[in-house]
Formats: C-alpha cells, sequence, structure tokens
C-alpha cells in the first residue's frame, strides 16, 4: 500500500535514470493539460513557472493579495547549495550526507541525494533570474555558513534572501502569466480537493474578497501551501501561515508523513507580554559571527556589559567543542531551554539567553577591515566602528528589526533570544514523484514531509522549495500526466464539485451560526498553549496523553461557542481564521498521537523518557527506523503504517557534535 | 527600555465594501503596553469589539516583520506611521504616549480602490511586473553563476533596488498618486545587472506604458515617496528610470 516508488540503481544514478526513463507528454498535449498550484511561495511560485514554461496550462492560487507575499517572502539567512565555490571541501555527497545526519537519520537517502545534486542548478538559475546574490569584491558569489555543517556553502542576500529568491520566482510567474499560461487568482482560499474516480480532479476554493465558493478543474492539483507551525499560536511563521489546505487534502485520502516532527529555532526574540502575536526569528546566520552564553552565576541581576569575561558560560562552546554555536538548531535549542530552567535565563522573564556579537564585531571584521584599509594597531573603539560597518552590510536589516521590536542596540548590547517554533518536517506524505497517496494529488516545498527527517538544517527549506518547483516537478508530473491525456477537461457542473461545494457551505455556514462567546483568536491561543507546553521543545507520555484529551475538549467548545461575526458573502478575515483555527484544532491532536507513538527521541522530537546521561537525545533505530504515515479512516479514526527507513549508503549513528 | 501603558482614541476609516461610501468610527482603546506592535494594538482592539458584539476592523497584514509589503496603514497623515523606513507592522506602540488620537486610513489612490475599511487592492503592480519585470529565462537552461561575474558596487546597488516590498506607501503619500519609484525599484534591480540588460530597452518601455495604463498619476519630483518608503528605496532610481525611458524612446524612433 505505501510504496515510495524509489527507482533502483546506485543512489548516485537514481534521479538521472530517472529521468532518463520517465514518460514524456508532448508539446501539443501539454497545452491540453490543466495543473492546479495552490500557493505561490517558492515551491509554488517555481512550480507554476516551470509547469507555465513547459506549456501545461496553470492555475495557481494563494491567500495573500499577491503572489509576491507567499511567507517565503520572509526567509532571511540563506539557501544552501554544494557548488563548492569556496574550495573547502564540499561535495553533492557531503551535503547529502550533513542533510541525513542533521535530519537525524529520519529521512529518506533518495529524496536526499536529488535535493543534493540539484541544489547546483538552484543557484544557477536564481542568477540567471537576476537574483542579486551577496558577492565579493572580484565579483563572484559569496557563501557564509550555518548550522550542522562545517563547509561555507551558504549563498544568501544580507538578511534577505527569502525576499529575493521569491521575487524571481515570482517574477517567472508573472512572465508566465503575461504569456497566458498561468492564471493567476490571489485572495482566494482553497477549501477542499475534488476526487473523481479516485483521482484528484480539481479544489473549492473561496473568493476571500467576495466570499463566494468557486470551483476549479484541473488533471493534476499541486499543494504547496507550505507549514503548519501556526497550530502553536505563537511562531515565527507569517499571522496566515495556516495547515488548512493540507488537512482538506489528508481528510480526501492523503497520508500525512511524520506530523509531530516540529523545528524550534533556537534564536529568536522572546515573547514580551500577552498581547504577542507573533515570534520574530533572528536569523541562524547570526550564529556564525555571534557568540551564545549566560551567566555563569544564578539570578544575575547586573547588565550584560558588565558581567566579565571570566563570569560568562558559552554553554554552546563548552558542550560541543567541534561545532560551537553552530550546531544544528535542534541541539542549540535544547540546550538553551536547560540553561533557562536551570535558573540561569536573563532579561524581565528569565526566559532568554545572550547572543552576542561584541567579539566577532571587534576581532573578526574590525580587524580585517582595519588592516584592509591599512590601519595599524587599531585601538579598540577603531575595531567597532569598522566591524560594526561590516556587520551592518551582512545583516543590516536584522539588527534594525531587532531594535524596532526590543526598543535596545544590538550593536550596543547583546541581543536576548530563546526558541520559538519554526518550521515543520512533517507534513503531506509523498513518494519520490512527490505524489500523495491520492492519485494526481502532489506536495512541495514545507507542505510536504520528504527531505528533512527529524530536523532540518538552516538554509535547506528554500533549497527544498525551489528544487522541488523548478527541477522535480516539471518531470514527475509528467509521468502521470502522460496517461491522461484523453481525459477532457471535466466541467465543474460533475456531482463530485456539487457535493464538495455543498460540503464546504455546510460547514461555512456552521461556523458562522454558532454566534458563541468567545473569540478565534482565544481558541488558538489556548490551543497553543497546550501544543507548546505539551507537544513543544520537550515532551513526555503523560503530557501528550492530557494534550489528547485537552484538544479533544477545546475542539469540542469551539464548535459550540465560537463567534464568528461577519457575513458569509463579504470580506471576512474572521471567518477565514475560524476555518484554518478549526483545522489546527483537528491537527493539533495528530501531532501529539504522533509524539505519543515515537518513544525515541530524535531530531526536534525530545521525548524525555528517552535521553542519554548527558541530556542528549537518544534514538531507537531498532524499533523506529520508520516514517510514521498516518490514514484518515473518517469520523476522526486514524490509522497509522510505517513506511520503514533503509539505508543503502549512509550508516546511522548518534550524531555527535562535540 | 523602560515600559508604560497608555489609553488611546483611535479614529478609523470603516468602509464596507468597494461600492460603499466609507466614514470615519471612534473608538477607546485603554491599557494599551509600549512593548505592542501598532498592528497588536489592532488585535486587542478588534478582540474587544468581537466581544461587543461588533464588527471588527479589517486591515491587511501577514508577515509582520516589515519584509512581504502587506501591511499598509495611513497613520495621522503618513503611510505606515511616524517612524523613518519602517512598515505599519513594525512600528511600536512606544511611538505613541498616553492620551494621544490616531488617525487610520487606507491607502487613497484611483489604481489602489478600497476593499473594505483599510484593506486595498493593489493589483496593479503585478500587472505592472508582468508587464516586463522580469528576465526572460527558461527554468534549467543557464550557465554556471560564476561564469557571470558581477561588480560588487552594482550588485549592491541593484540589491538595495529589489529589497522593495511592493507596499505601495510611495503611491499613497505622493499626491499625484505616481508609481513612479516603485517602477524605478524594478527598472534598476534589472538594469544594473548583466543579466538584465538585453532587455533593457523593451522593459522600460513597457513597464511605463502599463503604469500610465493602470490610472497612476505622473511624477513631479517632490520626493514624497522617497520620504515615507519603509525600505529606503532612493529617488536616484527615478532618474536612472527616466535615463533608461529616454535612451529606450531615442532607439525605438530610429
Ligand atoms: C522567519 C523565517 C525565516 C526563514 N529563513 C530561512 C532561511 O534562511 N533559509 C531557509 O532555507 N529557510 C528559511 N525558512 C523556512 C522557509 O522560509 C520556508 O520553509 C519556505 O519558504 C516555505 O516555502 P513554501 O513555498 O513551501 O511555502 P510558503 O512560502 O509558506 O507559501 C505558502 C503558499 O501557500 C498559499 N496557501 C496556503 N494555504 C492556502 C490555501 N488553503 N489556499 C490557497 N493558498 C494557500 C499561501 O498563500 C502561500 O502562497 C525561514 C522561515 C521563517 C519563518
Ligand atoms: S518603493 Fe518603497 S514605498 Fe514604494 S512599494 Fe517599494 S517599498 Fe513600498
Ligand atoms: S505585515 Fe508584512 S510587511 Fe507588514
Amino acid at each position: 500500500m505505501l510504496d515510495a516508488k524509489i527507482p533502483a540503481g546506485k543512489l548516485e544514478e537514481k534521479w538521472n535514470n530517472y529521468k532518463g526513463h520517465c514518460k514524456l507528454v508532448n508539446p501539443a498535449n501539454k497545452r491540453k493539460l490543466e495543473i492546479i498550484v495552490v500557493g505561490t511561495g517558492l515551491a509554488g511560485a517555481s512550480a507554476a513557472a516551470a509547469l507555465g514554461e513547459l506549456g501545461y496550462k496553470v492555475k495557481a492560487f494563494c491567500f495573500q493579495d499577491s503572489a509576491r507575499r507567499a511567507h517565503s517572502i520572509a526567509a532571511q539567512g540563506g539557501i544552501n547549495a554544494a557548488k563548492n565555490y569556496q574550495n573547502d571541501g564540499d561535495s553533492v555527497f557531503r551535503l547529502f550526507y550533513d542533510t541525513i545526519k542533521g535530519g537525524d537519520y529520519r529521512a529518506r537517502e533518495a529524496n536526499v541525494h536529488r535535493l543534493a545534486e540539484v541544489s547546483v542548478n538552484i543557484i544557477d538559475q536564481c542568477v540567471a533570474q537576476g537574483v542579486p546574490f551577496a558577492r565579493e569584491y572580484g565579483g563572484l558569489l559569496n557563501n557564509r555558513s550555518f548550522g550542522g555543517t562545517q563547509v561555507k556553502r551558504t549563498f544568501y542576500a544580507a538578511g534577505q534572501t527569502g525576499q529575493q529568491l521569491l521575487i524571481g520566482a515570482y517574477q517567472a510567474m508573472e512572465r508566465q502569466v503575461a504569456l497566458g499560461n498561468v492564471e493567476m487568482f490571489s485572495r482566494h482560499e482553497m477549501l477542499d480537493v475534488v476526487m473523481i474516480d479516485g483521482k484528484a480532479r480539481g479544489i473549492i476554493a473561496r473568493d476571500l474578497v467576495s466570499g463566494k465558493l468557486e470551483r476549479y478543474f484541473g488533471h493534476a492539483v499541486v499543494l504547496c501551501s507550505g507549514g503548519y507551525g501556526n497550530v502553536f499560536y505563537l511562531s515565527t511563521n507569517a499571522m496566515g501561515s495556516n495547515a488548512t489546505a493540507v488537512w482538506k487534502a489528508h481528510k480526501k485520502g492523503a497520508f500525512f508523513g511524520n506530523p509531530c516532527m516540529t523545528q524550534i529555532h533556537p534564536t529568536c526574540i522572546p515573547v514580551s507580554g500577552d498581547h504577542q502575536s507573533k515570534l520574530t526569528l533572528m536569523s541562524e546566520s547570526l550564529r556564525n559571527d555571534g557568540r551564545i552564553w549566560v551567566p555563569k552565576q544564578k539570578e544575575e541581576t547586573r547588565r550584560a556589559n558588565d558581567i566579565p569575561e571570566e563570569e560568562r558560560d558559552y554553554y554552546l562552546e563548552r558542550r560541543y567543542p567541534a561545532f560551537g554555536n553552530l550546531v544544528p538548531r535542534d541541539v542549540a535549542s535544547r540546550a538553551a531551554k536547560e540553561r533557562c530552567d536551570a535558573g540561569y535565563g536573563v532579561g524581565t522573564t528569565k526566559q532568554a539567553v545572550y547572543l552576542d556579537f561584541k567579539y566577532n564585531l571587534i576581532n573578526k571584521y574590525g580587524r580585517t577591515e582595519a588592516s584592509k584599509q591599512g590601519i595599524h594597531n587599531p585601538d579598540q573603539e577603531t575595531l567597532i566602528r569598522l566591524g560594526k560597518e561590516v556587520v551592518k552590510e551582512e545583516y543590516g536589516n536584522l539588527f534594525d528589526m531587532y531594535e524596532k521590536i526590543t526598543g535596545e542596540n544590538p550593536y550596543e548590547v547583546p541581543m536576548r533570544i530563546y526558541p520559538a517554533v519554526h518550521y515543520t518536517m512533517g507534513g503531506l506524505w509523498v513518494d519520490y514523484e512527490l505524489m500523495t497517496s491520492v492519485k494526481g494529488l502532489y506536495c512541495l516545498g514545507e507542505a510536504n514531509f520528504s527531505d528533512h527527517g527529524a530536523n532540518r538544517l538552516g538554509a535547506s527549506a528554500l533549497m527544498q522549495g525551489l528544487a522541488d518547483g523548478y527541477f522535480v516537478i516539471p518531470y514527475t508530473i509528467g509521468n502521470y500526466l502522460a496517461d491522461e491525456i484523453a481525459v477532457k477537461p471535466i466541467p465543474t457542473t460533475h456531482e463530485a464539485f456539487e457535493a464538495a461545494e455543498a460540503h464546504v457551505s455546510e460547514r461555512i455556514n456552521t461556523l458562522l451560526n454558532i454566534q458563541g462567546t468567545e473569540s478565534v483568536e482565544s481558541f488558538h491561543k489556548r490551543l497553543g498553549k497546550i501544543m507548546w507546553e505539551k507537544c513543544g521543545m520537550a515532551r513526555n507520555e503523560k503530557g501528550l496523553k492530557e494534550a489528547i484529551v485537552e484538544i479533544k475538549a477545546l475542539r469540542e467548545e469551539f464548535w459550540k461557542n465560537v463567534r464568528v461575526p461577519g457575513e458569509i458573502n463579504e470580506m471576512n478575515p474572521e471567518l477565514d481564521k475560524a476555518n484554518r483555527v478549526a483545522d489546527f484544532l483537528e491537527l493539533g491532536e495528530l501531532m501529539c498521537m504522533d509524539a505519543l507513538d515515537r518513544r525515541e527521541s530524535c531530531g526536534g522530537h525530545f521525548r524525555e523518557e528517552s535521553q542519554t546521561e548527558e541530556g542528549e537525545a537518544l534514538r531507537h533505530d531498532d524499533e523506529f527506523m520508520y516514517v510514521s504515515v498516518w490514514n484518515y479512516k473518517g469520523d476522526e479514526r486514524m490509522e497509522m503504517l510505517k513506511e520503514p527507513l533503509n539505508y543503502e549508503v549512509i550508516q546511522p549513528t548518534q550524531r555527535n557534535y562535540k | 527600555m523602560e515600559h508604560y501603558n497608555m489609553n488611546l482614541t483611535l479614529k478609523v476609516w470603516k468602509q464596507k465594501n468597494s461600492q460603499s461610501a466609507g466614514s470615519f468610527e471612534t473608538y477607546q482603546i485603554k491599557e494599551v503596553s509600549s512593548e505592542m506592535s501598532f498592528l497588536e494594538m489592532f488585535d486587542v482592539l478588534n478582540e474587544q469589539l468581537i466581544h461587543e458584539g461588533k464588527e471588527p476592523i479589517a486591515f491587511d497584514h501577514d508577515c509582520r516583520e516589515g519584509i512581504c509589503g502587506t501591511c499598509s496603514m495611513y497613520i495621522n497623515g503618513r503611510p505606515h506611521g511616524p517612524w523613518h523606513g519602517t512598515t505599519t507592522c513594525q512600528l511600536h506602540m512606544r511611538a505613541f504616549k498616553d492620551g494621544d488620537t490616531i488617525v487610520v486610513e487606507p491607502w487613497r489612490a484611483k489604481a489602489f480602490p478600497v476593499i473594505k475599511d483599510l484593506m486595498v487592492d493593489r493589483s496593479a503592480f503585478d500587472r505592472i511586473i508582468q508587464a516586463g519585470g522580469y528576465i526572460s529565462v527558461n527554468t534549467g537552461v543557464t550557465i554556471d553563476g560564476n561564469a557571470i561575474p558581477i561588480n560588487r558596487e552594482n550588485a549592491d546597488k541593484s540589491f538595495a533596488a529589489a529589497a522593495c516590498i511592493g507596499c505601495g506607501a510611495c503611491v499613497a503619500a505622493c499626491k499625484n498618486s505616481s508609481a513612479m519609484l516603485f517602477l524605478s525599484a524594478k527598472v534598476s534591480h534589472l538594469a544594473l545587472l548583466p543579466q538584465g540588460e538585453i532587455e533593457r530597452k523593451r522593459r522600460a518601455l513597457d513597464m511605463v506604458a502599463q503604469v500610465d495604463k493602470e490610472g497612476f498619476g505622473s511624477c513631479t519630483n517632490t520626493g514624497a515617496c522617497e520620504a515615507v518608503c519603509p525600505k529606503e528605496i532612493e529617488i536616484t532610481n527615478i532618474a536612472r528610470l527616466n535615463r533608461e525611458y529616454l535612451a529606450a524612446g531615442l532607439a525605438a524612433d530610429k
């Protein structure tokens, strides 16, 4: 039943073999085939552009007012690629290996190897589109380093890499819009998948301006709807990021892979109060240049700059000398939590640690700049001034953002940071072709589960989104559509469209008619609190069991007592939110069930029952070397299947960053 | 940073949809923390309104990190409010003090019709990009990234222009509702790179033609756009656009 369709042959030959043998659709037939792409982030915009260029008729959807505003726009630090431009020993194999290891051996070898292979094409593509990556004075591309690796392979555009990559993909897609190959529907939200004879054949979407439900046919449907970190209410995701598209697909038969795998990012601006609506990331690239520390003394009251060097605990450098501040995210997050829980936290809430740039401002950047400018024996002040200029160039917008939010100047005082929900490795289960368990329904980007196992390495989500959209789906979808060329567009008066629309309409009506007393927001906050406390950075059996009961009760209360103001046939942001939160209330429970099943620690999933003496995550490969694949059986019943992970090339070991 | 709480009066534009006429509504909001963002203050107000059984205020927002360009409030007569180089979502309440009255309106421009309350339709910007805001390369048929060295100064300038978030504050600030700063940022981003060279002329002509078609006004160099742009896009880009346009026009005449 679960066939990942991994091509036979040697790992490094699989993708080439696949491309050499998959079925093709000729240009005349492509024009007759319609593809729906839900989402215009890096995955969706790149897929829509590439498929449009091939000649398919594409309809693309996003809920924002413009495709360019998808959440990918907010990605900061960079994108990985195995170019080895730094001549520091990088290769396709090394990127593959780092990703598998970083993912704590819970990702598929074949998918990850393909990702590493196409990573090099992505950079070429983006440069050709005019993405203004950072460059050296010699005119060539520059790199920085990210966590979980020992090479410099991350391409970037200051702290706005996602923005620049997305604008590249957006422009490529708008070019196809102008050419008539892509039709764009912004301010539209997909609310169901339409199935005909066991295949995905369209969607029901709501025009968010008029409130009307609309039907769209496609020979295939490609979901690129992003991650579901907002289950936790507070996360680094954009406010609108949601799980509705994948959740609806799940309920129509698409399996859900590893739902509990969530990434908690170590460096975010801490919560300041109850009003908090989201958390802001401070890019991982800052860990390159910043050192993380807490005071050695508990309940420290001195200001950061008044604490002398020898009274600071650079705990990452102490615990992990080989990787230091650049350990993977899950390790860094847990270490921060450990220090704060032990009473060494800083700031008013004591739920924060310092990220300090002074050392590198002076030593790394200040000194290089001084020597470049021929200043001998520069004093401390000169070093700081010169260092600041370089840091401004590298990270300017991030430092400004920190100052706007906190009112503190991070050039002068260390940043205060704390872990926050950031990314979901879990997502719809897909096979090697990125097809879900529903025929003709694909899933790309953060929305699928495929490449990051139990923990994603920094700068690899952008890589995956663009790999999926530009370089994988154009081949794999052809392999399916080649057999669909005889299928005429199905009129949306078909009974399956009728039924799907009626179902959506009924639910919206129910939501509006409850007219209870609690706002959608308050339910979302309560769900987030349960998830963060019981399915967050540390999980245990008791907590997870409680969470499942609590979420069920909360969901019941929601359907009895939520208050959604406004009307159906109008712009109604509260209704949009209600639809999304209703789905989060179901997905949250599944995440807890999955976390409960996995009685091992791996990557971002830390089960307190399974740790080493030093408090490191302890995997159990004998029992849990599988992807958990959840099948929705109707009426809130779930069944779990297992996709075994067979490693042919890499020998899993306990990760060691010491 | 010292934190404080404040009580505020808000005068907010309410408009049911694009067809109806709108008007200001006045709201009182208490105990606003100086640590809140401006949009978090709106969240709190909306929660209050829902509890009172009233209609919440519709406004556009998404990333809340100053990068997606969705948020778009005209605050006390200035797009994105009082802080320089800052989007509405990054504006924080410590910019205000106890007892203040804050007036909030949507962008106002013929080419940006109001959809509801503070939300406007900015799809004209997408159509301007469709007219030529790209480099025509198909996926997969490219050369090695490092085969095109680019002088760092131009790369940096191009990046600075590409930082535009398409928010439309420049249009909202301009008495003529001109879109020149937005347009010039895109033309500069691409014209400063060797990859963009080939389509340079056609791009300038086609994009300018689309801007005119969308009903944006003409540029009279008042500089109001640059003053409010949250990404500090420089007005020198408009001069570059004019040069590009002129050169393209001359070439086309031949
Ligand atoms: C602050 C931040 C910084 C990051 N920095 C980095 C980084 O430096 N490097 C890195 O590799 N990764 C980074 N990431 C992760 C990365 O940005 C995301 O994983 C990635 O951009 C996701 O892209 P996507 O295309 O899958 O989805 P998204 O960009 O989230 O796009 C989702 C799209 O789906 C649409 N959509 C969703 N649901 C529906 C629906 N029901 N109907 C219609 N449309 C819908 C949305 O409108 C949107 O267009 C960062 C993430 C965050 C939060
Ligand atoms: S130029 Fe500035 S104000 Fe105008 S759309 Fe771009 S970012 Fe906004
Ligand atoms: S909400 Fe994204 S820029 Fe303000």
